[in-house]
């Protein structure tokens, strides 16, 4: 349905002048009002909000943005071997650099214990603030809010922004559409663009991008990631969060009765009034709500907060500024709007709404002197302190100690060896046993060392290097760079009379001949059947 | 659209197939916009993908409209990409002489690969796939050899084979068949095959032994040697090892000596090349026994 836009003074008169100026807008997805799946989206215009949340959130954006554009961008110095940039997915030389921690492909189970640490910091944040990652941190709310900005910045708020899609065609509309578009894809752009820095090395990249000597993959995935973000963050916005996200489902079945949401307060708010004194003149009860409709103006998600919880709500709080800065106009306390938790929601209804009642008695939750009553539940930031929440922090936590603790002790050594198979063991002429394998030394530290290489376990026996005669030795030495795998073939040979079982298991020890750390490997020497 | 024949669902007021099962009707509502988009996106990928892309068999061949692509021809290019890419080895290889190659651990690792590579392909039928050979077929990684295990002499082996009467430079060597052609009598032969199982300390009978010391000395050690270690020039084996290309019990011996067997391995220059017989050469003598 549509309604023709009417100025906010429109609303206005003299005689019953409402106590707030009263915003034309009505959710998109009010229950009375729902349209069908296939009809076209209702465009939604979020007015700018000023306020406590907004400020963290312009503040949370600029943190965001600024890791995401920045990091591929900062140097960490590893020596000679190594890439100097601090956070790197090198997939060519499969290897993984985050500042001081380098991580091997072996070593993924790293990568899989952040995110079960990831998981579980989603329980904990999500039964204790609720949807705090959609409202503030999700790359969607963000870069929308980004796309927002330039909106405004071009076409103005809300109204003119309205206006001017009403509006026929003009030089100056083509003016404005082109600005805002132009600026949106130069975003894209540059968002796509910083994705690739952190696969590899982020000045040389951005040379060889911009020279068009980047490898074609380069461009695809800026040209996908820039297709996204001007789809998702200028054209789809909310419809992203309602439609495709499997999130908010996630989320909604972790909250409970503790756990933050955006409220807002019927047991004040009710019955809401836009003409108060005319109400008040008529002896009819009155709350707070003084029905100006900002909170439904500022909403990105385009609903209306006091139809109570709703899936679309990502938490963003711009209404509570909203509603904040018109109680703070109209001489009301802030917080009609407010992080509340059920729990202390229903108290405070029961309050307001004694048992058999269906109407709201906004006197019941006031004192004589019109300030709140006592009685009624502010829920405070000490509503995260509950045994959920600390069990949820106490298992977070410890998974993410053992793995400091692991990757603080891990070897930067290691040794594996393939058994010869075939043949499984050599007769040589003098009747001794030989056995052959392949040493795999992995030197996981970005300097070269050298490894003294021994085997115990199996009495009389002497080892062999391909290519040198035939000449046995008991301790032999390899060189292996830095950051390198070393293959090394030996031939193991021990006389038939010291061989008590056709398959005894012996250990290679490798040893840093610089340094503290060694590997072993149990390995098995066949010794046939004779 | 024929208006009138619309059935309208009193409840939800919408549109209805018109069938109904048990009293239960379907509800004929308009598929959702963004899967009606995706849909069409699909369609119209479909139409340029399949003009794009070869996709409809013709007799030889499919479609080749735009792309040209064609995997027989990517396995080709890549192939040969291979080729070019070792080019530069092939030919340090072609001129390196077989002893040096190991004095570059590049050229040598390439050698390697490429000759285990060979290998399974011409030598594994005789030698086994790990080279470990058969009776009859000398195990190439210990470290007996018959007609020597330097790198030279193993190529030498290669290029020209064993009793390959084909190639005029081929190793060459026979021995009599002494019982066969009445050179010794059984008995003989007994003798003398317990006196050569003395030689590796193998369970033997002393009498016999002793009585075979002597047709050894005037029979055998012209190629064996007095103290029967062969000789590699002649392909003579060391009897006095724990490798027997034909076995080691008195019976597998004295059939040996009495009507010989014996190998015959082709001459691979000819058919392979000097580079590929280089290749086999270092990896036939990496495999442990290289002298």
């Amino acid at each position: 349905m549509f309604i023709p836009w009417v100025g906010v003074n429109d609303f206005m008169s003299i005689s019953d002048e409402p106590l707030a100026p009263v915003h034309d807008v009505e959710p998109v997805n009010r229950r009375d009002k729902q349209r069908p799946l296939y009809t076209a989206r209702k465009k939604i215009h979020p007015k700018r909000a000023e306020g406590t949340f907004r400020r963290f959130k312009w503040f949370v954006m600029a943190i965001t943005l600024g890791i995401y554009y920045i990091t591929p961008w900062l140097r960490w110095d590893r020596g000679d071997y190594a890439p100097d940039q601090a956070v790197l997915i090198d997939l060519v030389h499969r290897r993984f650099y985050f500042f001081f921690i380098e991580i091997w492909p072996q070593e993924f189970y790293y990568v899989a214990g952040m995110l079960v640490m990831a998981g579980i910091g989603l329980f904990l944040i999500t039964s204790s603030v609720g949807r705090a990652w959609c409202g503030y941190t999700c790359p969607q709310t963000v870069w929308v809010d980004l796309f927002l900005v330039v909106e405004r910045a071009v076409e103005g708020d809300r109204n003119k922004r309205i206006k001017l899609d009403q509006e026929p065609w003009s030089v100056s509309k083509v003016l404005k559409r082109v600005l805002k578009h132009s600026i949106w894809l130069l975003i894209a752009i540059s968002t796509g663009g910083a994705w690739i820095f952190y696969f590899a090395d982020a000045p040389t990249l951005a040379h060889e991008f911009l020279t068009g000597e980047a490898a074609s993959v380069a461009y695809t995935t800026v040209a996908i990631l820039t297709f996204t973000t001007y789809t998702l963050g200028g054209w789809m916005r909310e419809q992203v969060c309602t439609y495709m996200c499997p999130w908010p489902r996630i989320q909604g079945a972790m909250l409970d009765e503790h756990s933050l949401t955006v409220t807002y307060n019927n047991w004040r708010g009710e019955p809401r009034s836009r003409h108060q004194k005319r109400s008040a003149e008529e002896g009819k009860a009155i709350g707070d709500c003084v029905d100006c409709n900002a909170c439904v103006a500022v909403c990105p998600m385009g609903i209306d907060i006091r139809d109570g919880q709703q899936l679309e709500c990502i938490t963003c709080a711009l209404c509570i500024d909203a509603c904040d800065a018109v109680m703070d106009k109209v001489g009301r306390e802030r917080g009609l709007i407010s992080y509340a938790t059920l729990a202390d929601y229903n108290h405070n209804m029961r309050l307001a709404m004694p048992e058999g009642n269906t109407a709201i008695q906004p006197e019941r939750v006031r004192k004589s002197d019109g300030t709140l009553s006592d009685s009624i539940k502010h829920t405070t930031i000490r509503s995260i302190l509950r045994p959920r929440t600390i069990a949820y922090f106490l298992v977070w936590a410890l998974i993410g100690l053992a793995m400091s603790y692991q990757l603080a002790t891990r070897e930067r050594l290691e040794l594996n060896v393939l058994h010869d198979r075939n043949p499984l063991f050599v007769t040589l002429a003098n009747g001794d046993i030989r056995n052959g394998y392949t040493l795999k030394v992995l030197n996981m530290m970005q300097e070269p060392r050298t490894v003294r290489v021994s085997i115990s376990g199996l009495p009389g026996s002497e080892m062999s290097l391909p290519g040198t005669s035939g000449d046995t030795v008991t301790v032999f030495y390899i060189d292996v760079e830095p950051d390198k795998l070393k293959s090394q073939r030996v031939y193991v040979r021990a006389k038939p009379e010291t061989l008590t079982d056709p398959v005894i298991n012996f250990t290679f020890v490798v040893q840093d001949v610089f340094g503290s750390e060694r590997a072993t490997y149990e390995a098995r020497f066949e010794a046939g059947d004779e | 659209m024929g208006d009138s024949k619309k059935n309208i669902d009193e409840i939800s007021g919408v549109e209805t197939t018109g069938h109904s099962w048990d009293g239960i009707q379907e509800l004929n509502n308009p598929l959702p916009r963004w899967w009606l988009w995706t849909f069409y996106g699909c369609i119209a990928f479909a139409i340029g993908y399949a003009i794009y892309s070869p996709s409809i068999p013709l007799i030889n061949g499919a479609t080749q409209v735009i792309s040209g692509y064609s995997r027989r021809a990517d396995v080709a290019a890549e192939l040969q990409a291979a080729i070019d890419a070792n080019s530069d080895l092939v030919a340090q290889l072609a001129a390196t002489d077989v002893a040096d190659i190991s004095k570059n651990a590049d050229l040598e690792r390439f050698a390697i690969a490429g000759g285990a590579s060979s290998f399974k392909v011409y030598c594994s039928q005789c030698h086994g796939s790990g080279a470990q050979g058969g009776p009859g077929y000398p195990n190439l990684n210990d470290d007996a050899w018959l007609w020597g295990g330097s790198i030279d002499q193993i190529y030498t082996t290669l290029a020209h084979g064993v009793r390959y009467q084909q190639d005029e430079d081929t190793r060459l060597s026979e021995m009599p068949a002494f019982g066969r052609d009445g050179i010794l009598d059984a008995t003989q032969i007994k003798e003398v095959a317990n006196y050569v199982r003395s030689f590796s300390g193998l369970d033997h009978d002393a009498a016999l032994a002793k009585e075979g010391a002597s047709i050894f000395a005037d029979n055998c050690v012209a190629c064996h040697g007095e103290d029967a270690k062969g000789n590699k020039d002649l392909g003579a084996p060391n009897l006095s090892d724990a490798v027997w290309l034909y076995g080691s019990t008195t019976d597998e011996i004295v059939s040996q000596i009495r009507n010989p067997k014996h190998g015959v391995m082709p001459a691979w220059m000819g058919r392979l090349g000097d580079v590929e017989v280089k290749k086999l050469a270092v990896y036939v003598h990496s495999l442990g026994g290289g002298e």
